[in-house]
């Protein structure tokens, strides 16, 4: 491996992977292909919510089929991600908490180093397990508004319909939170806060 | 496993991220199971910042917002005044083709009632004014034969139905005007149908055709599960208060 006199480190991320790339390819596709699912479901949601997008774009039936194919599709993603040791890896990393994450994320000055980090921030930790708690929600009652598996009553359907859509907004939300920190404290990237992040299991 | 920067043994880790996944999903189900009740007591919260909000933000926030537009092809008809026409035939004695003008000669009837839709949204107090089925029924004359009404929109894919029972014991208009004026393209203008007492989707939009039939055929929704007779509060199996 050649290297530059200003790097020490590989820049092209198709060489061997490299211990200090912080996740597997697996790891990445899984991310790419969730986050292409969870846009196109926000996007065909928000044609369908927004009055001025609704009537702009119409078609409700073909908008509502796109929604509800990458809606069933979501979770897929995350399910074939559990074929990689990495994954399970990283989904176990950000599933337990230490008493340091707690701190963390009550801390004013909680990106300043005083508390210990390692692989994920509590942050992020967060992030993954209310969008995971979220897809189940949004495909569960997903189900009862289309009206599979069983003839939901039209006052289940509408219930279904209010959790459903104050779900999407909170991941939405959710969603524009996290892009927004990706933006500002980099994403993939082994120089930000990844204590750890140079050995894999 | 990593070594972690500080004295932080797995002992002292918890599976906090199993504990959010399943309080997300407890709360969704009580959301569920709660209903309407819950979804009330929010938007009484929330619907006094929806007022005074001058930004639309609080539009995108769930939750009751007035008028919500619903349409099921790709462009809703573009109709002015000038060149409406709604058709007005089957069973009927004088099969006729009604102009704006038409309707406006006829009889006006004027109606404040609250419109509520079957996904929950209800509109208080909107002011309709229009032609009573009943009188424009009388213009073209009615075969005893007919029982039931087909009504088509002129997007080409809606209809809705109605039994003449119904047209006679309920307040039924062929709307032209809504809180004072020409009724929009996208609330279903310029002339869209009324049926007071029942839910949103029986009052079809872009009104194009009148069918006197002998049977009522199920619209639109009502192929996808919806109640062919939707009388607010008593079907869908919602208990929304009756507009009466």
């Amino acid at each position: 491996m050649t290297s530059t006199p200003m790097s020490d480190r590989p820049t092209d991320a198709t060489t061997n992977p490299s211990p200090e790339r912080r996740f597997s390819t697996a790891e990445i596709a899984v991310h790419a292909a969730f986050a292409v699912l969870i846009g196109i479901g926000i996007l065909t949601a928000a044609i369908m919510w927004i009055d001025t997008l609704a009537i702009a774009v119409g078609r409700r039936e073909t908008v509502r089929t796109i929604h509800l194919t990458v809606g069933l599709l979501a979770p897929l993603p995350l399910a074939l991600g559990l074929l990689s040791a990495r994954f399970r890896a990283d989904a176990v990393r950000l599933e337990r908490w230490s008493s340091s994450d707690v701190a963390w994320l009550r801390a004013r000055d909680r990106r300043s180093g005083r508390i210990p980090v390692t692989r994920f921030n509590a942050g992020q930790k967060l992030n993954a397990a209310l969008t995971v708690g979220a897809i189940v929600v949004l495909t569960g009652t997903g189900t009862v508004m289309a009206g599979w598996l069983w003839s939901w009553p039209t006052s289940t359907r509408t219930d279904a319909t209010w959790v459903h859509d104050w779900t999407a907004f909170a991941l939405t939300l959710a969603v524009v939170g996290h892009i927004a920190f990706a933006v500002r404290y980099g994403r993939g990237d082994a120089s930000t806060q990844n204590h750890g992040a140079t050995s894999t299991s | 496993m990593e070594t972690l920067p500080t004295a932080s043994p797995d002992a002292e880790e918890r599976p906090y991220g199993r504990r959010i996944v399943l309080s997300v999903i407890g709360l969704g189900a009580i959301g569920v199971a709660l209903g309407a009740p819950l979804q009330s007591a929010i938007d009484a919260v929330l619907s006094p910042v929806r007022r005074v909000d001058p930004t639309g933000l609080a539009e995108l926030v769930p939750g009751e917002g007035g008028w919500r537009y619903y349409s099921v092809t790709a462009r809703q008809p573009d109709l002015t005044t000038a060149d409406y026409r709604l058709r007005v035939d089957g069973l009927v004695d004088r099969s006729t083709t009604l102009t704006w003008d038409d309707l406006s000669d006829l009889p006006q009837t004027r109606w404040t009632r609250d419109f509520q839709c079957v996904t929950g949204w209800r509109v208080d107090e909107v002011a309709w004014q229009g032609v009573r089925l009943n009188d424009l029924l009388d213009v073209v004359g009615v075969q005893s034969a007919a029982r039931a009404i087909t009504f088509h929109s002129h997007d080409g894919v809606y209809t809705e139905s109605l039994t003449l029972d119904q047209v006679d014991r309920d307040e039924v208009m062929v709307a032209t005007h809504l809180d004072g004026e020409i009724v929009t393209r996208d609330h279903g203008g310029p002339v869209r149908l009324l049926v007071v007492p029942m839910y949103g989707y029986k009052s079809l939009k872009w009104l194009s055709r009148i069918e006197l039939v002998d049977n009522v055929e199920p619209g639109y929704w009502e192929e996808r599960g919806y109640d062919v007779d939707a009388y607010v509060g008593s079907s869908n199996g919602r208990n929304d208060e009756p507009i009466t």
